[in-house]
């Protein structure tokens, strides 16, 4: 037995055997994912492209405003796989789906219902005009109006945001060999927009063509946010996926 | 100090002694609290042996627990214990219960439903469910529809057709209905103040009777109007250009209006800029067959009580 007095004498060891104790926890639930084979399932098409992609500029802003705006208080982007979950939504969470989520958006609270495969559910006039006013759309909704979103997007800085991301692993591309490398893993029209010199050329190109928010004309934050969600949970094209290939991973 | 002490003198105490007389006692713990963390230890080794535990590199211990379910292509297939293949097999014994009405609902030509009371019952109470978490933010939870934005459901007007097939392809493919600014034709203010006033007459609305016969020749003649919505101005269902005789609206909220002058004002502003933002999404991939089915017969027998046109 070690002697009981020396640790209650000596802060120092306490401290240090303290941590120990409890990164144990960390150690043991956390890290090993880090190893497992497929924690991270590899989606891809027949040619070997990968499905799920990194945000497009706009996308990506619309994905800071989001955060912004505190929408994940109230609404989760995880579909568990249940029975219930699965029929409401659609299919179960993949971790692949999120795993250029920086942070991810899990959530933990849903006063308002799961958005993991909200994108394409609603046109884009829905989602614009349940933003500004959700009980014009929903009589009995309790979610805020957010009016201000019709205001001009602030563009200047996206290709920062970009490369703070590409820090923690995101594949942006800042030369042209990160960039061939994506025309590989993506495909060229997805690795064009992946490109961080021409992010604000790119933003502003899907916010005119896409209208999201009905005006090509201008470049506000709602055509962020609406891109943003239009895409959720439509990366992964499930039916061309055989589903028992998930089961092994968990 | 040494008095309080005196009553308790009998507690085992963990042998430290500071500044002469603080001591520690060692209260054991309550004997069931002690066996109850030992049978916890023991749960835990149970369930490391029947279920997915401890990580070994690139890989984990499976378990000795299997779940036994049919994949996509219904070969069935026994694999270790794992929330997806439970849910899995979950869908599976669901549908196992209600195999029943799907099968008949798979089966059923859809003019039959309606001779089938158990069958419409069943329609009536699992299509409201998909039509609440699918299609009631746009078309409302009764299926009553919402003023400039998605058509009332339950009445015996279709911009593309109220037969279960035209319903389902509404619902498979999604629509998009698009009628371009001034019909694409070079008119000039009085002009279009001329058509809304013909436009609302065959509404059975009392409008001015010169306008509306200059109206009615745009209408006819260099306003193309007749190319989309047909000459008895009644539309056409392939591209849901809406029928303009039957005082149902969608677009120009006429009904709201109290004068003559503003459902003019209403009519117009929608001749003039155009009709581009009636979005049906398509629900091809994201419902299944059999969901569609379901809500087609939802549609037509439940919302719009057995529509035909
Ligand atoms: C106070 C909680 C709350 C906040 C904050 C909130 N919402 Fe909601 N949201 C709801 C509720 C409740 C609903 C369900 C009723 C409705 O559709 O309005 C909802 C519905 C939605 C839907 C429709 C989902 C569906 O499948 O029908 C979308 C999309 C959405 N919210 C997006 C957002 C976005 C984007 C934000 C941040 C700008 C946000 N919400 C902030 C409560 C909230
Ligand atoms: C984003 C809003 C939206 C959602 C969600 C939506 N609809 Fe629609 N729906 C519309 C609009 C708008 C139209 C009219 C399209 C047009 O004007 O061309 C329409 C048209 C239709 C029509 C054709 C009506 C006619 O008169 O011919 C049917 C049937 C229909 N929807 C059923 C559904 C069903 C069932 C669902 C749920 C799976 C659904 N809709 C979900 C907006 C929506
Ligand atoms: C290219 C085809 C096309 C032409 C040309 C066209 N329309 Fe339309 N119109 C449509 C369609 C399609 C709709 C329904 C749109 C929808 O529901 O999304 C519509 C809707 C309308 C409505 C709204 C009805 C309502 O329920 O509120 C009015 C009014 C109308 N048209 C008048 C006219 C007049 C007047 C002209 C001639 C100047 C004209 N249209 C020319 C396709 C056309």
């Amino acid at each position: 037995m070690i002697e009981h007095g020396k640790i209650e004498k000596n802060i120092g060891l306490m401290l240090v055997l303290t941590l120990i104790a409890i990164s144990i926890g960390g150690l043991v639930e956390i890290v090993p994912l880090f190893f497992l084979k497929g924690t991270v399932e590899d989606v891809k098409n027949a040619d070997g492209i990968k499905m799920v992609r990194p945000y497009s500029p706009l996308e990506q802003r619309g994905r800071d405003i989001y955060i912004r705006e505190g929408c994940y208080l109230c609404h989760s982007q995880m579909i568990r796989p249940f029975r219930d979950e699965s029929m409401r939504y659609g299919h179960y969470s993949l971790a692949a789906e999120s795993q250029y989520d920086h942070p991810f958006q899990w959530g933990s609270k849903r006063t308002g219902p799961d958005l993991a495969r909200v994108g394409k559910k609603y046109s884009n006039e829905w989602q614009v005009q349940h933003l500004i006013a959700p009980r014009s759309m929903v009589p009995e909704s309790v979610m805020p109006n957010y009016p201000w979103l019709l205001t001009a997007l602030d563009t200047s800085d996206v290709a920062d945001r970009m490369k703070a991301l590409r820090m923690t692993g995101v594949p942006y591309s800042a030369n042209k060999a990160e960039h061939d490398n994506n025309v590989k893993e993506f495909g060229a029209d997805v690795a064009k927009q992946l490109h961080i010199p021409d992010a604000r050329k790119n933003l502003i190109e899907q916010a005119q063509t896409g209208k999201y928010d009905g005006n090509a004309a201008d470049v506000t934050e709602m055509d962020a946010l609406v891109a943003y969600l239009q895409v959720l949970g439509t990366m992964v094209d499930f039916s061309k996926l055989d589903n028992d290939s998930f089961v092994k991973f968990r | 100090m040494s008095q309080g002490n005196s009553q308790e003198s009998n507690v085992q105490t963990t042998g430290h002694v500071w500044d002469g007389d603080l001591q520690e006692f060692n209260n054991p713990l309550p004997a069931w609290w002690l066996w109850s963390f030992y049978a916890t230890i023991i749960f835990s080794v149970v369930y490391w042996v029947a279920y997915p535990a401890w990580p070994l590199g690139d890989s984990f211990t499976k378990g000795i627990t299997t779940i036994t379910y049919k994949n996509d292509k219904g070969v069935e297939k026994t694999t270790h214990w794992s929330t997806r293949a439970l849910l899995m097999k979950d869908l599976q014994d669901a549908r196992e219960s209600q195999k029943k009405y799907f099968d008949m609902v798979a089966a059923t030509p859809y003019e039959q439903f309606a001779k089938n009371p158990e069958l419409s019952n069943f329609v009536a109470s699992a299509g409201k469910v998909v039509f609440a978490d699918n299609c009631a933010a746009c078309h409302q939870s009764g299926g009553q529809g919402k003023m400039a934005f998605a058509p009332n459901l339950t009445d015996d007007d279709w911009l593309y057709g109220g037969t279960h097939d035209k319903i389902q392809a509404s619902i498979t493919n999604g629509r998009h209905g698009i009628m371009p600014a001034k019909g694409g034709a070079d008119l000039n203010e009085g002009e279009i103040e001329s058509l809304a006033n013909y436009v609302l007459s065959l509404s059975g609305e009392k409008m001015d009777a010169a306008k509306i016969a200059v109206g009615d020749e745009l209408f006819h003649g260099k306003g193309l109007c007749i190319a989309c919505h047909g000459a008895d101005a009644k539309g056409n269902q392939d591209i849901g250009s809406a029928n303009l005789t039957d005082k149902i609206w969608l677009w120009a909220d006429v009904p709201a209006q109290g004068s003559a002058d503003k459902k003019v004002a209403a009519v117009k502003a929608v001749i003039t800029s155009g009709l581009n933002k009636g979005v049906m999404p398509a629900q091809n991939g994201r419902l299944s067959a059999d969901q569609i089915k379901l809500l087609t017969v939802y549609v037509h027998d439940v919302l719009g009580g057995g529509s035909k046109k």
